[in-house]
């Protein structure tokens, strides 16, 4: 479904960041990406998600090389087919609660009755009315899985999810992320330095300046 | 490091990260001083400089003795110089005298001419002693000798020995130039001859305009004062220098007072910018703030803090306005003169001199708008409890108390109140404080007419699922209102200001238009050069005019300056045939009158302008005494009309009740009707025929129509520049808001570049809100502006200039300035937003701690 072939990125300061890097993620996949700041996950999130490009190298989604694409192609691959989860929510205050769900709907001009359902999904029935703020942090997150969600997107990014918010709540978070992104059919890449929260993936990929490399969790942590 | 380290810190962080919405700000006051304080120097050069060439000509006199009417007999001269306490009176003729031919480009140039006795006034006046050559040295008392002032040279191009000409009546008279005097103003244009001579050459033998007395040591003033007007009587006034400096003073105040409250609009405006300027900082340090809160910065500190911020801003921006100002005077005074249009200081030419009181009380007033502009964000930060204040999307609570009601109701309500209150020392006081809350009252209530209104449409397009952008657009809008209502601040003013001035211009424009349609119904006007309240034309001469073929009409008309209260400018008389079955068809009547077939046959009718009602408590029905010749007459007040000719006061009469009173038959205007198939061009040489012909102003009344509108328009010339300055302020502060408010949204605009928003349709959404916005705010404006415009045309003008007008829009002038600045406004929102989304979406949703 997703293929990275040979990419490598270097930022404008020359410092290299990503070298080489090759993996397959199939489709129904669920994978966490770990590794020290300053890596690269947050850039290989971006270049998967068509918001920067390689130097070389290829990033293909079913067949598209997303480098091909010009902005507008690349946006509209992005409405379609992604679902975004950030670290810190980027719920839009002034939207309601079912607003902000329905957004990704009103883009690809679809029917928003999905909303209440998804809505009921991650446990905020009846509180589409509401605004963000009158929201924790733990359901403003829920807010954004559902928007992530809710057009039945093939791939979802989410970085650093769960840096927000406590223990509890970030478990919670993680596997109704989980159970939601299997429940759709869809893929999943969640980066993150939590491993508590790579062990809800199906698998943890460990991202080191050599590239992606499978690695065992260790449960104690 | 010490105290004032973490306040440099955080104000230079600030400045650093946004250093246009601060410039912005600072300009803006500059921008608001500048202009009041230039507009204030000017006006008080020029004011200074006519009042101090009014003192000059009437030298080192204690009192002086006038007439109610211009002239007086020179009889009551031996009587004053032999007066107990006098020690010497020192008689004065005073004309203003028309001079032939052209004079920059105009016709009707007067100069004016005192006759003065030199051997008196060298003990006076000794500065308008005449300066002969050495080989004459009794010019002064030479019958074709006049003296005249450095400037009045400059204007005639004249020289000594060069022949001038003067218009007296149908007569030319030629005067030689002997010379030039001691010393007068720069810019005063005055000549000086000897008082024989003058009351002999221009036709007023035993006449005279005024005696100033010199009293001898020890005579109690005020005590000779009282004693001596109650011995001259009514038919005379005894005044000091300082009622003539009161009289001059009453003659522009209203004028000044209004062009600096029109000045002091573009400061107003700032006062608003600097507030949005101020709350979006706030708003976008939220965090911030908080933070430092947390961390031990203590609640009056941080009120300090950002106080001290606007104060910063304030300091900045009034030295600049006050430089500025100071540059634009001096320039202003170079280029145009001292008369801004109001035609009040004619001739003047005042230097500007650097006033430092002045220079305060304008500093304090830029801090002082600057502080109030700062002073709500400023207390709300300072309030915010710093958990809440931390919490991502509760930057719409930081500015949530705009949204309340109550200030604004109370606003509006005081201002409706004030509307009702009577003028304080004549000046409408109350009128402009009930324009400030009206403003003020309006734009508060701005928040919640958003959210209502923004709300009502996100409701009406539920049913359509079509349109992310909208909803977007309208969501904000709807529950961001306070955020959003704040950019508008500035542009609500300005534009509402100035849809009131326009509909006010307008209004008066097109009074006046009809006004002048009503007192003009002849077809040609012919006057003759007359001075000191003299008829140009003689009863033969008179009868040359009617007798003249080709008329179906001639109406003559006396008119001649009173003095009814030394404090204050001459009235006019003007006496002409007047429709007695019903004057209205003469006169521009208000509907207070009364009607002709009820008016008691004891007492002759006079007909008054509403000047005359305002300043002397001339009410319909009430009797009056008036000094026409040479005794004073009781008169009734038969109605009221409306004049835009003169400020100061007016009163109509029948001619040949003004014949009968005074015994003058001469008159000064002659209005011609033509017979069917006339041309004005064969009335002319009808008229220029006559063996006075040449001596004749001939003008037909759309050429005076013309002329007097060019006036108005140049006189308002001012007035539109101060409020375009106003408007570009308010859109400055436009896109100073939108700019902010849109890097402020950085994060939302790269989570929406996220999700599949092309950076296209994100700058439609901001040109669509802006737009949106802009267009809610010309809609509350121009009501708002309608509101103020009826405090202006029914309040502020009757109180400042005492007449009232009738109510009309410029729908035209309205919708183009609407509609620039909603593409304005759109197209700044456009570009604020290109900066928005310039940066990489990525960059954007990285927290920032």
């Amino acid at each position: 479904m997703l293929e990275l072939r040979h990419v490598n990125k270097t930022y404008t300061n020359g410092q290299k960041v990503l070298s080489d890097l090759s993996y397959t993620l199939k489709a129904d996949e669920y994978v966490a990406i770990m590794g020290d700041s300053g890596v690269g996950k947050s850039t290989l999130l971006n270049l998967i998600a068509g918001l920067d490009t390689p130097d070389s190298g290829e990033v293909i989604l079913d067949g598209v090389t997303m480098s091909s694409l010009n902005d507008d192609a690349a946006t509209r691959l992005r409405r379609e087919a992604f679902g975004f989860v950030f670290q810190a929510f980027h719920v839009l205050p002034h939207l309601t609660l079912s607003q902000n769900i329905a957004l990704p709907l009103l883009l690809n001009k679809r029917s928003t009755e999905r909303v209440a359902h998804i809505l009921a999904a991650v446990g905020l029935h009846g509180r589409g009315h509401n605004f963000p703020r009158q929201l924790s942090g733990g359901e403003l997150q829920r807010i954004a899985i559902a928007r992530a969600l809710v057009h039945s997107p093939k791939l979802i990014l989410a970085d650093e999810p769960t840096g927000n918010l406590d223990p509890d709540t970030a478990h919670d978070v993680l596997m109704l992320m989980r159970a939601e992104i299997k429940a759709n059919n869809a893929s999943g890449i969640i980066v993150t330095h939590s491993q508590a929260a790579a062990a809800t993936a199906d698998h943890v990929l460990l991202l080191t300046k050599e590239g992606l490399h499978s690695t065992a969790l260790n449960h104690n942590a | 490091m010490n105290r004032f380290t973490l306040f440099r810190w955080v104000l230079l962080g600030e400045w650093r990260a946004h250093p246009v919405q601060a410039v912005v700000a600072i300009i803006a006051i500059a921008l608001g001083v500048a202009l009041g304080f230039s507009i204030h120097l000017i006006n008080t050069a020029a004011f200074n400089e006519f009042s101090a060439a009014s003192r000059n000509l009437s030298g080192q006199s204690d009192l002086q003795v006038r007439g109610k009417q211009v002239m007086f007999d020179e009889s009551l001269f031996p009587i004053l110089a032999a007066y107990a306490g006098v020690e010497l009176a020192n008689p004065i003729l005073e004309l203003d005298v028309a001079i032939l031919g052209e004079r920059d480009g105009k016709k009707n140039n007067t100069l004016k001419i005192i006759g003065l006795d030199m051997f008196r006034a060298v003990m006076i006046s000794p500065d308008l002693m005449g300066v002969p050559t050495e080989s004459k040295p009794l010019d002064g008392l030479s019958d074709d000798a006049i003296f005249l002032s450095p400037a009045a040279m400059e204007w005639l191009q004249m020289k000594q020995g060069d022949a001038l000409q003067f218009n007296v009546g149908t007569q030319t008279i030629t005067l030689r130039v002997a010379g030039g005097l001691v010393r007068a103003r720069a810019g005063q244009r005055i000549a000086v001859m000897d008082i024989g001579v003058a009351q002999w050459r221009f036709k007023h033998l035993g006449l005279l305009s005024r005696i100033e007395l010199k009293l001898l040591p020890g005579v109690n003033r005020d005590t000779f004062k009282a004693k001596l007007a109650e011995k001259l009587g009514k038919q005379y006034f005894v005044t000091e220098i300082a009622e003539q400096a009161a009289r001059v003073a009453n003659m522009s105040r209203a004028y000044r007072v209004n062009l600096n409250m029109l000045a002091l609009v573009a400061l107003f405006t700032g006062a608003f910018l600097v507030f949005s300027t101020q709350a979006l900082s706030v708003i976008r340090r939220r965090h911030q703030f908080a933070l430092l809160r947390v961390m031990g910065l203590t609640r009056q500190k941080l009120l300090r803090q950002i106080i001290l911020e606007g104060a910063m801003l304030g300091v900045a921006g009034s030295l600049m306005g006050l430089i500025l100002g100071y540059v634009i005077a001096v320039m202003a005074l170079h280029f145009f003169g001292g008369d801004l249009g109001g035609g009040f200081f004619p001739g003047v030419k005042p230097s500007i001199h650097f006033s430092p009181l002045a220079a305060i009380i304008f500093f304090v007033m830029g801090l002082g708008v600057t502080l109030l502009g700062s002073a709500i964000p400023a207390w709300e930060a300072a309030c915010a409890k710093p958990a809440a204040a931390l919490k991502s999307g509760s930057e719409e609570a930081a500015v949530s108390k705009l949204a309340t009601l109550w200030p604004a109701i109370i606003c509006l309500s005081l201002a409706i109140v004030l509307t009702q209150l009577p003028p304080i020392f004549e000046l409408p006081i109350f009128g402009y404080l009930a324009v400030v809350l009206l403003l003020v009252g309006g734009i508060a209530l701005m928040p919640r007419l958003s959210a209502l209104f923004f709300s009502f449409l996100l409701r009406a397009k539920k049913h359509n699922i079509a349109g992310a952008e909208s909803t977007l657009v309208l969501a904000r809008l709807a529950n961001v209102p306070n955020q959003a209502s704040i950019a508008l601040g500035g542009i609500l003013a300005s534009f509402s200001l100035m849809v009131a001035m326009a509909i006010m211009v307008t209004s008066f424009r097109v009074s006046v238009d009809d006004w002048l349609t009503h007192v003009l119904p002849a077809d040609l006007y012919v006057r003759v050069a007359s001075s000191g309240g003299k008829g140009g034309f003689r009863l033969e001469e008179q009868k040359a005019l009617a007798a003249l073929p080709g008329f179906t009409r001639i109406d003559f008309f006396r008119t001649l300056p009173l003095i009814l209260d030394p404090r204050r400018p001459e009235i006019t008389l003007i006496a002409r045939p007047i429709d007695m079955v019903d004057p209205s068809n003469t006169l521009p009547m208000t509907n207070d009158m009364i009607a002709p077939v009820l008016l008691p046959q004891d007492v002759m009718p006079i007909w008054v302008s509403e000047a005359m009602v305002d300043l002397y408590g001339y009410t319909v029905g009430k009797r009056v005494t008036l000094p026409v010749g040479k005794a004073s007459h009781e008169f009734l007040v038969a109605g009221i009309w409306r004049d835009y000719g003169r400020q100061f006061g007016a009163v109509q009469m029948q001619l040949a009740d003004y014949q009968w009173v005074s015994g003058d038959q001469s008159i000064n205007t002659v209005a011609l009707w033509l017979q069917a198939g006339a041309t004005p061009a064969l009335a002319k040489s009808t008229l220029q025929y006559l063996p006075f012909g040449k001596a004749l102003e001939i003008s037909q009344s759309g050429e005076i129509r013309k002329l007097s509108l060019e006036i108005f328009d140049r006189s308002f010339a001012v007035t539109y520049v101060l409020e375009m300055v106003a408007v570009m302020i308010g859109l400055m502060g436009v896109a100073a808001s939108f700019s902010a408010q849109t890097l402020a949204r950085t994060k939302e605009f790269g989570m929406l570049r996220h999700i599949g928003v092309m950076r296209r349709q994100i700058l439609m959404m901001l040109a669509a809100e802006g737009g949106l916005l802009t267009a809610l705010g010309i809609v509350l404006g121009f009501v708002l502006g309608w509101s103020i415009s009826l405090i202006l045309v029914f309040i502020v003008n009757p109180q400042s200039f005492h007449w009232t007008m009738q109510l009309h829009l410029p729908w035209g002038l309205l919708t183009i300035v609407a509609g620039i600045m909603l593409v304005t406004a759109a197209l700044t929102a456009l570009v604020a937003g290109r900066h928005a989304v310039s940066g990489r979406a990525v960059r954007a949703v990285r927290e920032d701690w």
